[in-house]
């Protein structure tokens, strides 16, 4: 890994706690830009309270989280450092793209209303040349022809299409996704992992949450094995999945292949 | 299934007690028509006399006019303090707990004799710098709040109260990922209330809502008490002149009772409206329960379809 690039997400110790109940113990981790980060872990390791870290969706307790040089959740101001205000904060997330497990799209606008309300509503653009735009994202992940339905009408791997396009439609620089075909049917989750396939040769930096081990190894640049809020395993994908040094990696792996 | 060559004859259930209760009941409901309309000294030329008179179509606006403010100002109302209530400011929120607790806790009839005698305890409004300073604009309260104002002050306020609990209700039930998606997005969350969450909420929060309306009609006959001419007071303002009391009443109640049936009607309209696109099943109306059920026993073949 080059050392001049600015990573796009850094953390460091970064903690997290629900109540009484430890949920990150300190997670020490790099996603350059251009990277493709996988993230593999069984349920309740803290995977999703993560991501929901790097937008600022959950705040964290300790540590430090930079994404693309800039602290989570603050400004810097010669050598204070101010917390963001709920717009500035909003503002910070619109750079960053998420896609969760089941879709989420809003069901009582249409594919191509969805895709274009954050640009009109969050970056001001025009309503006409929004709905351009969102036609163009819905073409980019096959759906140009159902840009007139409701997510009520579509498969599931149609609507979590949409939901990619919707957040591609606010250009991000970084796109999180959280178990993105663990809701689909399986014969759905091809069209879906095709989509990531390609926005990752694109050069779109991604930390994907998945259960997906081919397309961890295929698309990925690299691994992460979480267990229990820490990072258990770091590599290549191809090294982590084929040599696992850590029991608890082979263990899961074993269960997972 | 057999397939010989004469079709199977299927024979509907046969329900002989619904006949003998129905029949109880047609026998009780002509009886009281019958007695209302012969024994009873009740002058039916006198209802027919008021029902569309001037004072008493006078009194009918008013009360439309009233029902239709108050609802306007407690779903408005309802709307912020469901919003206030949910915000992540604890004074906010307070505050919005607090007018709940107040206009929610005290009867309704309480709140608008307050707002109707508010002018005895402060003769005197004015707005202008606090704590004694110069006034800017004032005036006598008798003035300032009119009957009409202390009306649509003591329904409205109280309506905000009971909009507002529906109104959480159906931001409440909106699931989570949906607001989570918008905040992703980079939508603030005025954004998120007004463009996700509210439009979804409508469907649970529209059924209530009309069964609100249908309840401000008739409880805005409680402004009868501050003497404001709605369709009770004028009806009163009548037979304390003739002494038709009931002949009277019956006018007022036709006029309640046809425009509760006109709500109910606009209700079933607009539920179907609101559950567009989230539900199949669209449940029927009162009314059309009642008929489907009347003359079910006249066409089984289509009892699997409902
Ligand atoms: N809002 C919350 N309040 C309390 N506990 C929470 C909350 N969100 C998550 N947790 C807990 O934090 C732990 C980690 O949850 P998280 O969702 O990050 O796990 P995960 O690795 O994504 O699991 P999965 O594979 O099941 O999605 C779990 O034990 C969960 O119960
Ligand atoms: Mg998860």
């Amino acid at each position: 890994m080059s050392a001049v690039a600015t990573p796009m997400v850094e953390a460091r110790g970064v903690l997290k706690h629900y109540g009484r109940s430890q949920v990150l113990k300190g997670i020490d981790l790099e996603v350059l830009p251009g990277e493709v980060m996988c993230l593999l872990g069984p349920s309740g390791s803290g995977k999703s309270t993560f991501l929901r870290c790097i937008n600022h969706l959950e705040r964290i307790d300790g540590g430090e989280l930079w994404v693309d040089g800039e602290l989570v959740g603050y400004r810097q101001h010669g050598d204070k450092l101010y917390e963001l205000k709920e717009s500035e904060i909003a503002r910070k997330r619109a750079e960053i793209g998420m896609v969760f497990q089941r879709f989420n799209l809003f069901p009582h606008m249409t594919a191509i209303d969805n895709v274009a309300l954050a640009p009109t509503r969050v970056k001001g653009v025009q309503r006409e040349q929004a709905l351009v735009e969102a036609r163009e994202m819905l073409a980019r992940v096959g759906l140009a022809e159902r840009a007139g339905a409701y997510p009520a009408q579509l498969s599931g791997g149609q609507q979590q299409r949409v939901a990619i396009a919707r957040a591609l439609a606010m250009h991000p620089k970084l796109m999180l996704f959280d178990e993105p075909t663990s809701a689909l049917d399986p014969e759905l989750v091809g069209d879906v992992l095709e989509v990531m396939r390609r926005l990752a040769a694109d050069g779109m930096t991604m930390v994907v949450v998945t259960h997906e081990i081919g397309f961890a190894r295929e698309a990925g640049d690299s691994l992460v094995f979480m267990d229990d809020g820490v990072v258990v395993e770091y590599g290549p994908p191809r090294e982590v999945l084929e040599n696992p040094r850590q029991e608890r990696t082979k263990a899961f792996l074993s269960r997972v292949l | 299934m057999t397939h010989g060559s004469e079709p199977v004859k299927a024979v509907p259930v046969r329900h002989p007690w619904r006949w003998v209760t129905a029949a109880l009941v047609a026998v009780f409901a002509a009886n009281a028509l019958w007695s209302l309309a012969t024994e009873a000294r009740l002058d039916w030329d006198v209802v027919g006399e008021y029902l569309f008179s001037e004072q008493i179509v006078d009194g009918l606006m008013v009360t439309l006019m009233l029902t239709a403010v108050a609802m306007l100002m407690g779903i408005v109302l309802g709307v912020v303090l469901a919003v206030m209530w949910l915000s992540p400011n604890p004074l906010v929120s307070g505050a919005s707990w607090f007018y709940i607790w107040l206009f929610r806790g005290t009867p309704v009839l309480v709140q608008l004799l307050f707002w109707f005698f508010l002018a005895s305890i402060y003769p005197h409004v004015s707005i202008g710098i606090p704590f004694g300073g110069p006034e800017l604009v004032g005036g006598s309260s008798k003035d300032l709040i009119p009957p009409i104002v202390a009306a649509i002050f003591g329904l409205g306020f109280n309506e905000g109260a009971y909009m507002a609990e529906i109104v959480r209700a159906g931001i409440g039930s909106v699931d989570e990922g949906q607001e989570e998606a918008a905040k992703a997005l980079g939508l603030s969350r005025m954004q998120t209330m007004r463009r996700i969450v509210l439009p979804q909420a409508m469907r649970v929060i529209v059924p209530p809502t009309g069964n609100e309306t249908i309840s401000m009609l008739k409880t805005s006959s409680l402004v009868s008490v501050i003497a404001y001419a709605e369709l009770l007071y004028s009806a009163q303002l009548i037979y304390a002149r003739n002494y038709k009391t009931i002949e009277l009443l019956v006018v007022a109640s036709i006029w309640y009772l046809a425009f509760t049936t006109v709500l109910t009607v606009g209700q079933y309209y607009l539920e179907r409206y609101f559950a567009r696109g989230s539900s199949r099943y669209v449940p029927p109306s009162r009314i059309e329960y009642v008929f489907r059920n009347l003359f079910r026993h006249r066409r089984p073949a289509s009892e699997g379809e409902a």
